[in-house]
């Protein structure tokens, strides 16, 4: 084979892959707007769970040394409540691949002559489209439930430049999500076992994240969470949100570039583990 | 088109098949009969590239799978048994998404959808959700699912699961189209003798070993003259009164004895006289499929699933 045919090759072959990938996402979508219910299980739960945990805890908070005067607990728990709608998302969007088992779709994608990363990163894009869309819609609504009295005023940065970094920002978060989810799904051959994962890990995860209470100084809580990734995708959202008001420098947030790093390393670790089983054929597998 | 040399495959310490031989020539249906749990699922999804060659040897269209599974996906259209269309998706979304994975866009992708829709009788049903199909019309656009790549060879496991009769018949019909006019090669697994019938080579498998090949008439004629069935509440006991009585060897399966015969029935009249009591019931006929699969391998078809 001459070295211009295998450049054609591989060039139809990323081709494929493409076509692949935009089929597997577009289905995805699909999918996800024929089914009312779930665009309320993601995006209601944690608007409702924003305005009463807003309430109830108002008295009770002390906004962290960082903070910009006179922030709310509600203001506080809005861009954690943003990843937790991420966080809904990747888990949504990575049950159905249990459900793609099960019902037998998975089979007629697995024998397509398509390279099995398309396969992972069609499940990917897919969920990160879905995530945006809903991550957005909450950015969108949550400032506007002030002008009813359900939400304090905010004084979040709204400049074009700062909502296209949030926007980016929410990308590589519900990329990465979206991956760690897949490679807990893909082994699994119940829906059950995901939602137990999901309480006693993933939950976790978003609870221990600096989302719900800001990183204590010192204590075991605070190793914990500063060894949580997920803790980089809240403190990086919160920077990138108020990039425009005073933001005190802070042990307790790490640097946005830090952030970025590692949201990046972990999404492209999760991603190369998900392609890895995607790619072992195992005859328990399918069974 | 089909080579398959000593293919042996362990689920752990579970031998599901055991150095299975085959070879399938071009534009032909090949069968793979069996009764559940006797490899034939196992068999299949080897083919489709969904589990690894373990041992042995597989070649289709020339293609080692073992060396280029990725080559032979292009090659070959997939059928499983349990269905695989998105429910919630309409027909023409899952044949446009299909095609999408196989690398099949624009208006080549539009024909072709076109095309085997009227073959298959589907047209009118492009844009309805399959969820809202009749079992026969989703197996049908699963079967153009696994086309619409016009591939060379098509694999289909047990493919009139869940069909009514009429539909199973129509089935058939079409698939024996594609052999003559696209000189397609079909490999097909079921447990049914009448689909079996239909297929233009056999090769009966039980417990992981193939028993038997050939085409349903060699193997039926193979068995010589007729069958003969007696059914007894004592079988052991007139097996053995039988044999020192008429030198002849009886098969004994579950309740009832067996045996092959040349002139069946005047065996028949004096088995009946002899035993006038033993005897429930006698059955003559020439020998089926099923008669085979019990000489081949000495127990009933249904009967080696529950051991």
């Amino acid at each position: 084979m001459t070295s211009g045919q295998q450049n054609s090759n591989s060039g139809n072959n990323i081709a494929a892959a493409g076509l692949a990938v935009r089929a597997l996402a577009t289905r995805e979508l699909v999918r996800f707007f024929r089914q009312r219910t779930r665009i309320i299980g993601a995006l209601g739960q944690p608007l409702i769970f924003w305005i009463l945990f807003g309430a109830g805890l108002r008295g009770s908070f002390q906004a962290p040394e960082w903070a910009p005067a006179g922030m709310t607990y509600q203001e506080y728990f809005f861009p954690g409540i943003v990843v937790l709608i991420i966080l809904f998302t990747a888990i949504f969007s990575t049950i159905s691949l249990i459900e793609d088992r099960r019902e037998g779709f998975l089979q007629g994608v697995l024998v397509a002559p398509i390279p099995r990363f398309s396969i992972v990163l069609g499940k990917l894009v897919g969920g990160t489209l879905l995530a945006l869309i809903q991550a957005v819609l909450f950015l969108a609504i949550g400032p506007l439930l002030s002008l009813v009295g359900l939400a304090p005023a905010m004084q979040m940065d709204w400049s074009f430049g700062g909502v296209v970094a949030v926007a980016g920002f929410l990308i590589l978060v519900a990329f990465a999500l979206t991956a760690l989810g897949y490679l807990i799904a893909w082994p699994m051959e119940s829906t059950q076992g995901f939602h137990a994962i999901m309480s006693v890990f993933l939950m976790p995860m978003w609870l221990l994240s600096g989302a719900f209470f800001p990183v204590p100084d010192s204590g075991w809580l605070s190793w914990i969470m500063r060894a949580n990734p997920l803790t980089y995708g809240v403190a990086g959202l919160r920077q990138l949100m108020y990039s425009g008001v005073e933001v005190t420098n802070s042990s307790q947030l790490p640097d946005v570039r830090m952030c970025v790093l590692t949201m990046f390393l972990f999404g492209l670790i999760c991603t190369i583990i998900a392609v890895w089983m995607t790619g072992r054929r195992k005859s328990a597998d399918q069974r | 088109m089909i080579d398959i040399s000593e293919l042996t495959h362990y689920y752990g310490s579970h031998c599901a098949l055991n150095s299975v031989s085959l070879t399938v020539s071009s534009g032909s249906i090949l069968g793979i009969l069996g009764p559940n749990g006797s490899g034939k699922t196992t068999l299949f999804r080897i083919l489709s590239t969904l589990y690894p060659v373990q041992q042995g040897q597989v070649t289709l269209v020339g293609i080692s799978l073992t060396k280029d599974p990725a080559h032979i996906r292009h090659k070959i259209g997939v059928t499983f048994q349990a269905p695989s269309l998105d429910p919630r998706l309409t027909v023409e979304e899952n044949l446009r998404y299909q095609g999408f994975l196989y690398g099949l866009a624009g208006n080549r992708l539009r024909d072709r959808i076109r095309e085997l829709m009227q073959r298959l009788k589907l047209s009118d049903r492009l844009k309805d959700r399959v969820q809202s199909l009749s079992g026969g019309m989703q197996r049908r656009v699963e079967i153009a699912k696994g086309l619409l790549h016009d591939p060379q060879i098509l694999i289909l496991d047990e493919p009139s699961t869940g069909l009514d009769p009429g539909a199973r018949i129509d089935l058939w019909i079409y698939l024996q189209q594609l052999r003559d006019e696209s000189g397609m090669t079909i490999l097909v697994t079921t447990h049914l003798m009448e689909e079996a019938e239909r297929c233009d080579q056999l090769a009966i498998l039980d417990r992981g070993v193939i028993a038997a090949t050939g085409s349903p008439e060699e193997l039926r004629s193979s068995l010589g003259g007729d069958c003969l069935t007696i059914k007894t509440e004592e079988p052991a006991q007139l097996q053995e009164r039988i044999a020192a009585d008429f030198q002849l060897s009886f098969q004994q399966v579950g309740n009832s004895l067996r045996l092959e015969a040349p002139a069946g029935h005047e065996l028949l009249r004096n088995l009946v006289e002899a035993y006038p009591e033993e005897i429930q019931s006698v059955a003559l006929g020439k020998p089926t499929l099923e008669d085979v699969f019990i000489a081949r391998t000495g127990h009933q078809f249904w009967g080696a699933e529950t051991e």
